[in-house]
């Protein structure tokens, strides 16, 4: 036989390759067969779309690949990332590339937590009538619902802790009947709780201190000037 | 006699010495009550339009919190809060075709099966401790302190979810009378106090705060005793602007009831949250020998 034969690529794909199930999907309304076992993202590219918006780090961090599904026969709208959800058959699939969210321009020098600044940029949220959607949405399991009215009662360090995880997918928004940002209402929470709230650490206080009369310049300097060989050691001998 | 409590925002927030002073009161006259582990926004405003669930749905998933806790009694103190959710309470209970759809809609939820009541920290007051016991509990009377109770509207409108009667309630006057103060009743006292008008136009509120403020002192009162968080901030914070548009007005504090009960059943200052009013409420007070 020779190697670019037919007979050789079946005898190559048989012997190495696992039999395949293939599953149906609906795209935007079409139906496709794809692999079983691949994720939403993977078996929209299979059957051919490629994603210029709406896929990031394929890894379930970056939030980029918000995905809307419904299955067969069932009226409930399901949200996910595409990249960590595993396609299943009967699903019917498209993707988010891009929320629209009102997002409020402010000078985090210039807020003050204990006036409710959260209200001020972000009145909508005033408008959350608590049906939960925000929360059923959430591919991160976030009590999405319960930060927007810690925020809404002037709470930012609850919405802050309750939003932590938050990785700004944007299915929350997608979802509100109030038209409110969550992730958004979020980031802003996290960022006065880190500038205006939280605890300051005195052992860093002490240490840049520390820095800044110049406690360290010596051995820095030090360090600096040393030759190649003698950094190699130090760096074998360090604690 | 047990109550799951739901607070409601402006009770963490602007009127946190209606809290602190109220549930000092509760505790000190053996009311056990237990904040909801989850709660939401009430829905602040009660939706009067026929057709708008969705604006129920906020004030139907306390009540179905309150019932996951196994209570059937939910206290209230902030009379925004009680007159959204007693108006819910009350609307699930004659429309089941409306809490039915509710309950469908808010399927990530157990249904809510109108187990509930609503009440009011004055009606737990006047029909679960009793004043008789409130009268006995006393330990610094008021000393003939001449103060005015104000209602406003949401304890007493609509009828259906009164606390008292809706024209002439004498709910403050009795709990006031028995504290040992001198009560001056004014015809005001449900008169609106302007309500959100405060947002967009203070000089409304300037104009009620005057009314009413000048109504009681005309007949001898020396500060307001009231409930609701926003009247208190229209007829206390917006003495400001009164006192900018009217040249005669002169200042008057302005209490929360529950401060004053905290006051004469021996609490300390500390817990009945003074340095929260505007007006200066600790002149008057001194002068009556009360702190």
């Amino acid at each position: 036989m020779k190697m670019d034969s037919p007979e050789i690529n079946t005898t190559i794909k048989s012997e190495l390759t696992p039999p395949v199930n293939f599953i149906s999907v609906y795209i935007m309304g079409k139906e496709h067969k794809i692999p079983d076992g691949l994720t939403i993202m993977k078996a929209m590219e299979y059957a051919g779309y490629r994603f210029v918006r709406g896929a990031g780090c394929r890894a379930g961090f970056c939030g980029a690949c918000a995905t809307v599904y419904r299955m067969k026969n069932d009226y409930k709208l399901q949200t996910a990332l595409a990249c960590q959800t595993t396609a299943e058959d009967g699903m019917y699939l498209t993707q988010i590339p891009f929320m629209p969210a009102n997002k409020s321009k402010y000078d985090m020098e210039h807020l003050d937590p204990a006036s409710n600044p959260i209200l001020h940029l972000y009145p909508e949220i005033a408008r959350c009538v608590s049906c939960n959607l925000c929360t059923r949405s959430c591919p991160q399991d976030l009590e999405v619902m319960d930060y927007i009215q810690s925020a809404l009662r002037g709470d930012i360090e609850e919405a802050a802790r309750l939003s932590f995880d938050c990785i700004q997918c944007g299915l929350c928004t997608v979802r509100c009947m109030a038209e409110i940002s969550h992730y958004h209402v979020g980031q802003l929470c996290r960022r006065i709780y880190g500038k205006y709230l939280s605890p300051t650490p005195q052992h860093l206080l002490n240490r840049l201190n520390e820095i800044e009369t110049g406690k360290f310049d010596e051995a820095m300097e030090e360090l600096t000037q040393a030759p190649v060989e003698e950094l190699k050691k130090k760096y074998v001998a360090r604690e | 006699m047990k109550f799951a409590y739901y607070p409601g925002c402006t009770l963490k927030s602007y009127a946190t010495n209606l809290e602190s002073s109220a549930l000092a009161v509760v505790k000190k006259l053996g009311i056990r009550v237990e904040e909801l582990p989850k709660w939401h926004c009430c829905g602040t405003v009660f939706s009067l339009a026929d057709d708008d669930l969705v604006h129920q749905i906020a004030p139907l998933r306390v009540l179905i919190n309150a019932q996951k806790t196994g209570a059937d009694k939910l206290l209230v103190i902030c009379s925004m809060c009680y007159n959204t959710l007693k108006q819910a309470e009350l609307l699930f209970r004659r429309e089941p075709d409306k809490l039915r759809t509710l309950n469908l809609f808010l399927d990530d939820e157990e249904d809510y099966v109108n187990n509930v009541q609503v009440y009011h920290l004055l009606q737990v007051l006047r029909d679960y401790v009793g004043l008789e016991k409130i009268y006995y509990s006393v330990k610094k009377p008021l000393n003939n302190i001449k103060i005015a109770p104000y209602y406003g509207c949401l304890l007493v409108r609509p009828e259906e979810v009164a606390i008292d009667d809706p024209e002439n309630p004498t709910i403050l006057e009795d709990l006031l009378t028995v504290l040992g103060a001198e009560v001056i009743n004014d015809p005001l006292k449900v008169e609106c106090c302007g309500s959100y008008q405060t947002v967009n136009n203070k000089d409304i509120i300037a104009d009620r705060t005057y009314t009413i403020i000048q109504s009681a002192r005309s007949r001898g009162a020396e500060a307001i005793a009231l409930d609701c968080p926003l009247c208190d901030f229209n007829l206390d914070k917006r003495q400001k602007e009164t006192e900018k548009k009217y040249t005669d007005f002169f200042p008057m504090p302005v209490y929360y009831y529950t401060q004053l009960l905290a006051l004469s059943l021996g609490i300390p200052e500390s817990e009945c949250g003074f340095d929260k009013n505007y007006v200066d409420p600790v002149k008057l007070l001194k002068e009556y020998d009360l702190i």
